[in-house]
């Protein structure tokens, strides 16, 4: 597991010395990517409130609790913590929704519990499946999407019954 | 779509929320949830400047454009039409090998223009076209940094210990992508 913390580190200072080698101001690179970053957050923030706000209802109206009702048997023989239901009906939709979950989720269980891990790894391995597709098709000028949808959705299905899996496995 | 989708889920709540009698509770949640909006943001803000920077100088240094170079005999195998234009090629590899360092600002252009190449090939690329849209709906990403930076804010002890997790269940959806897009293929009606 040591390894593992070191390999961020690792791949950062082979990074910096690969762009250093190369003749690259290291300094001024970074220093305009973290100004990016903070332009990327405050874009984030709008979407955020409303999509915080969203989620909070839907848990304090009860609404989040039936959709983990009514999905817990199923889950429950598929391996699957039910209380990761509402996230994995969002993030095809909504990155920030399914953010926005997620992080009231690790909040509510614990980041190093096995449903903030879980949580956390079926955001980091999937993508937001509409919005992509929307996004290509609609660029390139092509209508028909084929069988593109369906293909996508048995990928984020794999990706969320695996992450539950790996993680009870490495974790549970 | 998100409009419908926002629209639903408030009315939704609404609805439960006055079935279940939990009106106040729900119209303090609205504010309290988007109250805590902002320290979350504030609380990720750092680490997400930080793991960008760090993108940033990948993307400069060249090492996208290498890894993007590496990665061209298996983009031939993946996509054997399109990758015969030159243009679709170097515009794919782009998008794969942004997607891999978790450029997300960089990947999607490349992936627009490789869509747009794919489409301008005509019906013979349209199988292409949607693999690569399937390619990008799994994430391939190798550190997610968000994520990472939630876990951080959140207390976690080790916020990357779950990349290991991370990568397993990508390569997962990825092979589930290219195997269901392999059968669809043959057995999607072809239309006109």
């Amino acid at each position: 597991m040591a390894l593992l913390s070191l390999t961020p580190l690792i791949l950062m200072g082979f990074l910096c010395l690969y762009a250093h080698l190369r003749g690259h101001d290291v300094y001024a690179a970074l220093l305009d990517g973290a100004g990016k970053g903070l332009r990327l957050t405050l874009e984030l923030l709008p979407a955020l409130v409303l999509l915080f706000s969203l989620i909070y209802v839907l848990r304090a109206s009860g609404l989040g609790e039936y959709l983990v009702d009514l999905a817990a048997p199923l889950l429950r023989r598929l391996g699957v913590p039910e209380e990761t239901a509402p996230l994995m009906l969002i993030r095809p939709l909504s990155g920030s929704g399914a953010l926005a979950e997620a992080s009231a989720l690790i909040a509510r269980y614990g980041a190093d519990s096995l449903i903030g891990r879980t949580a956390a790894v079926m955001i980091g391995s999937s993508e937001t499946t509409f919005y992509v597709i929307a996004v290509y098709f609609s660029a390139a000028g092509v209508r028909e999407t084929r069988w593109a949808i369906p293909a996508a959705l048995c990928a984020d299905l794999a990706c969320f019954l695996s992450a539950a899996w790996i993680c009870r496995l490495f974790w549970g | 779509m998100l409009g419908t989708l926002f629209t639903l889920l408030f009315l939704l709540s609404l609805y439960f929320s006055v079935l279940s009698g939990s009106e106040a509770q729900a119209g303090t949640a609205l504010l309290t949830g988007a109250q805590e909006a902002i320290p979350f943001c504030l609380g990720i803000a750092g680490s997400l400047c930080y793991w960008n920077a760090w993108m940033e100088l990948a993307e400069r240094s060249g090492l996208a454009a290498r890894l993007s170079r590496l990665l061209r005999p298996l983009l031939c195998r993946l996509f054997p039409r399109s990758s015969q234009s030159g243009e679709v090629l170097s515009a794919l590899s782009e998008n794969l090998s942004a997607n891999l360092l978790g450029l997300g600002n960089a990947a999607t252009p490349a992936g627009i223009r490789a869509a747009r190449g794919m489409a301008s090939l005509g019906a013979a690329a349209r199988d292409e076209l949607s693999l690569l849209v399937v390619i990008n709906t799994a994430s391939l990403q190798l550190i997610p940094g968000t994520i990472a930076a939630v876990r951080a804010s959140a207390g976690a002890k080790a916020p990357f210990d779950i990349l290991p997790a991370v990568w397993l269940s990508s390569a997962c959806s990825v092979c589930a992508g290219l195997g269901a897009a392999a059968f669809f293929k043959r057995i999607w009606p072809c239309c006109r």
